[in-house]
């Protein structure tokens, strides 16, 4: 390589900081097959295995009133733990990143607390509180209040589970996006609530959007918690992927990957919207949701 | 602060400047001390009521909004009863716009706007709520050279019109002597001088000032008799009373002359010289090896390693 | 502005952005109330036990083998995800391809597919008779109701971790630095593992870890394709529920106490590669 040839009609020049074509086509080969077989064939077997006696069988999953039941209960979970979150979630991201305070980042790991614990101990811990032997059981019982095997008791579990979801998000959003805007809109005479409206708000709404759309995901989805707190009292306290588990394990595969395609569909459309999201407004998502 | 002027605070980074910028807008808490709005005490009167207009250094622009609603925010945040009509809101916008000569911008955003642009629309908004005193932080920092300086000459112009009560922090002391009525000089938090460029130029109070106001050379003097000799020979500057004894005597470039060695108060050899915008400047090497730049305009040319003496035609000494 | 402000201690920075106090205290509140007083609930259940009640209960032969299986396992299975979460990283930022954007958007899917339902589909698939499981069964392989089928709905769930850790710092790799190395002499695969993979170390380890604790922690994607027979494919969570519904809350404390002793020693760990990292690199 002492002389130096710039012609014309020279081959283009592998990339100096790249792998050679041949290298590169064989690495996204591997993982485009390795995503393949381990992620997508298997929502494609839900799908598959949900239409495999035809749309008929498919649709007879839904004639059954427990699978509404568990429709219903699921949505009504949803419809609580998820504002519940949204509301904390902002109100800790204001607190956090607005503000400069002692054990800010010990609060933060507190918050994220909940997803490093297992879904089934997520659960345990509130059977431990209301259970029968648990620690408020006896007073429960004897004022006849029933938390367990109850909405209450799948709601907690479920906001328990969704916790950090928002906040996560909104906090990096808002500590990127720092004070100014809030400043310039309080020396313009705005109060505090009015910045909030007309500046914060808009702001953070493609995050708070973002952030809503996975804890919902995982809201309608999770299985593990509310399963512990449930009781499985079919008709009464089934979630959506509580009935999954229940027709699996009577062998009833149509009906229970028919159900199951619901909330595969869910987390299909979850999927797109956080993908469009993500490539419209990039820039205005937490730089955790960015990539 | 005078009513109607426009004071330049002045002071390298870290100095306080800004600090002192947004306690007097209530952004900040003072640790001590009164902030005083004509007379009435407003050291606890709440950011939304001090009347300020607060220009940031990032210009701190509300992204979603249109540069309209930008410069209305101040005025459609009001209550309802002293809110203006929508009509005088939309009037008043657009004389704003007209002052900054962006009137075809209103439906605008931000994003599609230059960085001088987004400075008047910044300025725009904080003068629509009619402020006692408009403050800005850095106003050019983040803009380059050229636009700079026509924004500098624009502000200027707007002052004039407007008489708007204003003060601008900056560490650019030509920006800062260019502008002012009248120019603050803060070291380290603590206020050094105030004055016209003029005075401070002329007469700063201390070396914090006057090191930061331009080049200068510190020389080992000796005070007697109210005069300040160097190297045993008497030189023009003359000595504030009661200071005897060794002294620093500072001494800008162009108080500095080149002559023969044998009358001189400095001596040392040429390093280097070069021409720049008519004028030659010389690098002078001390016998100590400290260095100084002179500059000359006589024409001669001054070669490398050639003895030359300086004489110092003025100067200043601190107590 | 006379005198250089004091430095004094304060809880709280002074700030004119309101609402601290509301937002501060509603956001204790609920903390509180929904992560720590339930949190705490099972320390107190767990003390009660004391040491030798959790030593007790860990040494059941059937909750040492289903603690050994989730540990194991999820080790293997990080380990893997690892593996090709940094393959399918690197390909996802650094070249172009039709359908990369596709392809990212899929990495995503065990985030957003309910465990539930990955877990049924996994067990038909790697079933004797499913899709993937007869062609295993020609090979002599068994994945459903063993621990491979652990292995990989463990792979399944931890693929994401591994891929979004790594994924934002091969995107900030200095393309200069690979050119700077490449006009130094060096090839291709020296650039690579002495340039470009060093700095990307503590980002795969925190992906591993963070893939081992979910791993270890999971439940629905796996217990339908484990078969759960006790002693061979029997997860810790499971044992947890089974211990509930026999109303043994002692020792459903106990094996949760185990899990969570580990997950903080998991998130210690990730920790402390992050500040080491910071150090050693100035970024996480």
């Amino acid at each position: 390589m002492s002389d130096l040839s710039l012609t014309a009609a020279a081959p283009v020049q592998e990339d100096a900081a790249n792998e050679g074509r041949l290298v590169r086509g064989l690495l996204i080969g591997t993982a485009v097959v390795f995503l393949a077989l381990f992620l997508v064939l298997p929502l494609f077997t839900v799908f598959a295995q949900a239409f495999a006696r035809g749309v008929g069988a498919y649709l007879e999953a839904f004639s059954e009133p427990d699978a509404w039941t568990a429709i219903r209960l699921t949505l009504t979970v949803a419809a609580i733990a998820v504002p519940f979150n949204l509301v904390f979630g902002v109100a800790a991201a204001w607190a956090i990143a607005k503000f400069e305070f002692t054990g800010k980042s010990l609060l933060i790991t507190l918050i994220d607390l909940p997803f490093s614990v297992s879904p089934v101990v997520s659960g345990l811990i509130y059977v431990l509180l209301f259970g029968s032997q648990g620690l408020f059981g006896g007073w429960l019982q004897a004022n006849g209040i029933q938390i367990l095997f109850a909405l209450p008791g799948i709601v907690l579990a479920t906001v328990f589970v969704t916790f950090p979801f928002v906040a996560r998000e909104l906090i990096p959003l808002m500590q990127e996006q720092g004070n100014a805007e809030e400043e310039a809109a309080l020396t313009l005479g705005a109060t505090g609530l009015h910045t909030f409206r007309t500046v914060t708000l808009p702001n953070i709404r493609w995050g708070l959007l973002y952030s809503v759309l996975l804890c919902n995901a995982r809201a309608m989805g999770e299985f593990g918690a509310v399963s512990v707190v449930s009781g499985h009292i079919r008709g009464l306290t089934n979630t959506i992927p509580l009935h999954v588990e229940i027709l699996y394990n009577e062998y009833n595969f149509v009906a229970a990957f028919a159900v199951a395609s619901l909330l595969a569909g869910l987390a299909l459309v979850t999927l797109a919207l956080k993908s469009l999201l993500e490539w419209r407004y990039g820039a205005e998502l937490g730089s955790r949701a960015r990539h | 602060m005078r009513a109607g002027e426009l004071l330049g605070l002045l002071g390298p980074s870290g100095s306080g400047k800004t600090t002192l910028l947004r306690i007097i807008a209530g952004l900040d808490t003072p640790d001590r001390g009164r902030i005083l709005f004509g007379g009435d005490d407003a050291t606890f009167l709440p950011v939304q009521q001090r009347a300020v207009g607060f220009v940031f250094q990032h210009y701190a622009l509300f992204k979603h909004m249109s540069v309209a609603d930008n410069i209305a925010y101040g005025l459609n945040a009001r209550k309802r009863s002293e809110r203006p009509p929508a009509a005088e809101i939309k009037r008043r916008v657009g004389e704003l716009l007209d002052l900054i000569r962006l009137s075809g911008f209103a439906d605008r955003y931000p994003s599609q706007l230059s960085g001088g642009q987004r400075q008047r629309i910044a300025l725009a908004r904080a003068l629509a709520v009619e402020p006692r005193v408009l403050l800005l932080d850095e106003p050019f920092g983040a803009l380059d050279a050229q636009v700079r300086k026509d924004l500098r000459r624009w502000l200027r112009e707007i002052h004039d019109r407007t008489g708007q009560t204003t003060i601008f922090v900056t560490h650019d002391q030509d920006e800062a002597l260019e502008l002012s009525d009248r120019v603050a000089v803060l070291d380290r938090g603590r206020l050094e001088q105030v004055g016209t460029p003029d005075e401070v130029q002329e007469n700063p109070a201390s070396a914090t000032v006057l090191r930061f106001l331009g080049d200068a050379i510190e020389v080992e003097a000796i005070t007697e008799g109210g005069q300040v000799r160097v190297d045993g020979r008497p030189t023009p500057v003359v000595a504030p009373a009661g200071l005897i004894g060794p002294v620093k005597l500072f001494v800008r470039p162009w108080q500095l002359q080149l002559v023969e060695p044998a009358t001189a108060h400095l001596t040392g050899t040429v390093r280097s010289s070069y021409r720049s915008q008519g004028r030659q400047r010389i690098e002078v090497a001390r016998p100590d090896g400290g260095l100084l730049i002179v500059e000359d305009s006589d024409g001669e040319r001054y070669a490398t390693g050639r003895e030359v003496g300086l004489r110092i035609n003025g100067g200043y000494v601190f107590g | 502005m006379v005198d250089p402000p004091r430095p004094k201690r304060r809880f709280r920075q002074p700030s004119v952005i309101p609402g601290f106090g509301l937002t501060f205290g509603y956001t204790l509140t609920c903390l509180g109330l929904v992560v720590l007083l339930p949190l705490a609930a099972l320390v107190a259940k767990a003390s009660g036990l004391g040491l030798s009640g959790i030593w007790y209960v860990a040494t059941d032969p059937r909750v040492a083998s289903a603690l050994k299986i989730s540990f194991g396992v999820s080790l293997l299975a990080a380990l893997t995800a690892s593996v090709f979460g940094f393959l399918v990283a690197w390909v996802l930022t650094r070249y172009r391809f039709p359908g990369r954007k596709l392809v990212d958007a899929v990495v995503d899917l065990p985030f957003a597919l309910p465990t539930a339902v990955a877990g049924i589909a996994l067990a038909s698939l790697y079933a004797p008779n499913g899709l993937v499981g007869a062609q295993l069964t020609k090979l002599g392989i068994q994945a459903a109701y063993t621990p491979v089928g652990i292995f990989i709905a463990m792979v399944f769930i931890g693929l994401p971790f591994a891929v979004r850790t790594v994924q934002p710092l091969i995107a900030e790799i200095d393309k200069e630095v690979e050119e700077a190395s490449a006009t130094l002499g060096a090839t291709r695969w020296t650039t690579l593992t002495r340039v470009v993979l060093p700095p990307l170390i503590p980002a795969v380890l925190t992906g591993f870890a963070l893939a081992f604790a979910r791993g270890v922690g999971e439940y629905g994607s796996i217990i339908f394709i484990a078969g759960n027979l006790p002693y061979v494919s029997e997860i810790a969570p499971l044992l947890i529920v089974i211990k509930l519904s026999e109303f043994d809350y002692g020792g459903a404390s106990a094996i949760a106490t185990i899990m969570l002793g580990i997950s903080f020693l998991t998130l210690l760990a990730i920790n402390l590669i992050q500040a080491w990292s910071r150090r050693r690199f100035g970024y996480v």
